[in-house]
């Protein structure tokens, strides 16, 4: 099971191409209210998660994911279920 | 104000649509002609986006039929199926469905969209997974919400990443629902169902086709893309609607497992909801005996698909993957859509302009589906006034720039 940190890290590199120009991602950001994702742009960001770690997201815990930190703690807890 | 902030991003983006001149991406047809012609702003219009694919709305049998039992049973049923809503015609409806399907069962619901949300709610409830191709119809999408099941995206089309999200599933892969569509309704591309029937049957899974847009089109007999590709053991259960090759509107569910029958008693939107009037199950039942006995409407149909998507690929417009009675015209942006979709009404064509988030990739559609109603003169009028819209814009198309550059056709 890969650590908290590790996660996030991997996550914050996956999410750069996302961010604004000059636009620094922390573990606060917001990916609606601050990256500007829509929809299509999250199913997408979702797609890239899944093939980087191997796992399934079930789009059932979309609307708990706020932030990036949010991602991060969901992602440590599929992982540890083995999805 | 608090509860209609969330309404800005949408007032926002049809102010952004008006300032490029659509006042509403929904018409008003102001008087139904027949199956294939309505006015609309005043102008006699070929409609071409309206999934009457058998063009049964005007069929004198069919209208016969609902009048009659309009005169005999009523206006409406007044009550849910649970209750007072269930009349002769219902059930029968539902024997004929099964017999046509060669099925043990069917439900009768009162739309396409409430019988996925019927059947997907009470088939797959909190504990159960479902895998779903990633472009299934909205209905799908909710009637999945509604349920509470973990819902699992694979890529649409793509046997072997629905295979590998089996796979990580381990045990849990032999309760999986897997969830796709005959004929895609914005693209109009086919589920490769022979390899998801094998991938299906390998893990123990159950699998449901909504065969919504191909009822009436695929198949020697019409019942759509599990007949054509020879897959209907594997199906566990098929979906599809009345508002479509059969003219009318209302939603139905076939099966051969015993278990159908209690679904009627663990479905929300069977029971919480109006049953189908009288004269909607009259002409359904119409529409049905046409649509088995005659097979020239379905030839005629995919003539009609066969020349449209032609013909649009020797303009070089990038279409949809295969030939199907749903041709979508893919455009890049909702700028170019527009433009176009205001010419071909200009010229008295209707088509269906989608535009973001509903389109698959995020890119602009004109969605046409033609209808064995089409005469071959209003086909090659459909056609005429694509060409001179793409001529239009050869023509303003100067050195690098143009509102519309030609792309390469055919492929997705």
């Amino acid at each position: 099971m890969a650590g908290y940190e590790k996660l996030l890290k991997e996550l914050l590199d996956i999410l750069k191409p996302f961010a604004k120009p000059g636009q620094s991602l922390q573990e606060q950001t917001d990916l609606v209210a601050d990256l500007g994702l829509d929809s299509l742009r999250v199913m997408k960001l979702v797609v890239e998660v899944e093939d980087r770690f191997d796992i399934s997201i079930p789009i059932n815990i979309l609307p708990n994911i706020r932030t990036i930190r949010d991602f991060a703690v969901q992602l440590e807890q599929l992982l540890g279920e083995g999805h | 104000m608090g509860i209609f902030d969330k309404f800005q991003p949408l007032a926002a983006a049809r102010r952004a649509l008006a300032e490029k001149g659509v006042k509403s991406i929904n018409v008003t047809m102001e008087e139904i002609i027949s199956p294939t012609e309505a006015v609309i702003n005043g102008r006699r219009t070929i409609l071409v986006g309206t999934n009457n694919y058998l063009g049964l709305t005007f069929d004198a049998e069919c209208i016969k039929a609902a009048c009659k039992a309009l005169q005999e049973q009523g206006t409406g049923t007044t009550g849910s199926r649970m209750a007072n809503g269930t009349f002769a015609g219902h059930v029968a409806l539902e024997r004929e469905l099964a017999d046509f399907f060669g099925c043990r069962g069917a439900i009768v619901f009162s739309t396409g969209y409430v019988a996925n949300l019927g059947m997907l709610s009470a088939l797959a409830q909190p504990g159960d997974v479902i895998l779903l191709d990633a472009d299934c119809h909205a209905s799908i999408y909710d009637g999945c919400r509604l349920g509470g099941a973990e819902v699992i995206r694979f890529r649409h089309n793509d046997v072997s990443d629905l295979e590998k999200r089996l796979r990580r599933l381990g045990e849990r892969a032999a309760n999986a629902l897997i969830l796709v569509e005959g004929i895609y309704s914005m693209l109009g591309d086919r589920a490769p169902l022979k390899e998801i029937a094998a991938v299906k049957r390998e893990y123990g899974a159950c699998l449901l086709v909504d065969e919504a847009h191909s009822l009436g089109v695929l198949g020697n007999r019409g019942r759509g893309l599990a007949e054509e590709v020879g897959v209907e053991e594997s199906v566990d259960f098929i979906v599809g609607t009345f508002s479509k090759s059969l003219g009318a509107i209302g939603g139905f569910a076939v099966s051969n497992h015993p278990e159908l029958e209690l679904i009627r008693y663990a479905s929300r939107p069977y029971i919480f909801t109006a049953s189908p009037s009288p004269s909607t199950i009259a002409s359904t039942r119409t529409a049905l005996q046409i649509l088995r006995t005659r097979s020239d409407l379905r030839r005629r149909l995919w003539e009609n698909a066969r020349k449209l998507y032609q013909r649009l690929t020797e303009l070089n417009f990038r279409l949809g993957p295969e030939v199907s009675p749903i041709v979508a015209v893919r455009l890049s942006n909702p700028e170019e859509a527009v433009l176009l979709w205001n010419g071909l009404q200009e010229r008295g064509v209707y088509v269906n302009l989608v535009l973001p988030p509903a389109t698959p990739d995020g890119g602009a559609l004109l969605r046409c589906s033609v209808s064995a109603g089409h005469t071959p003169e209003q086909m090659e009028r459909i056609c005429e006034a694509f060409t001179s819209l793409r001529e239009k814009a050869q023509t303003a198309q100067t050195g690098s720039t143009g509102v519309y550059p030609p792309t390469r056709g055919g492929s997705a």
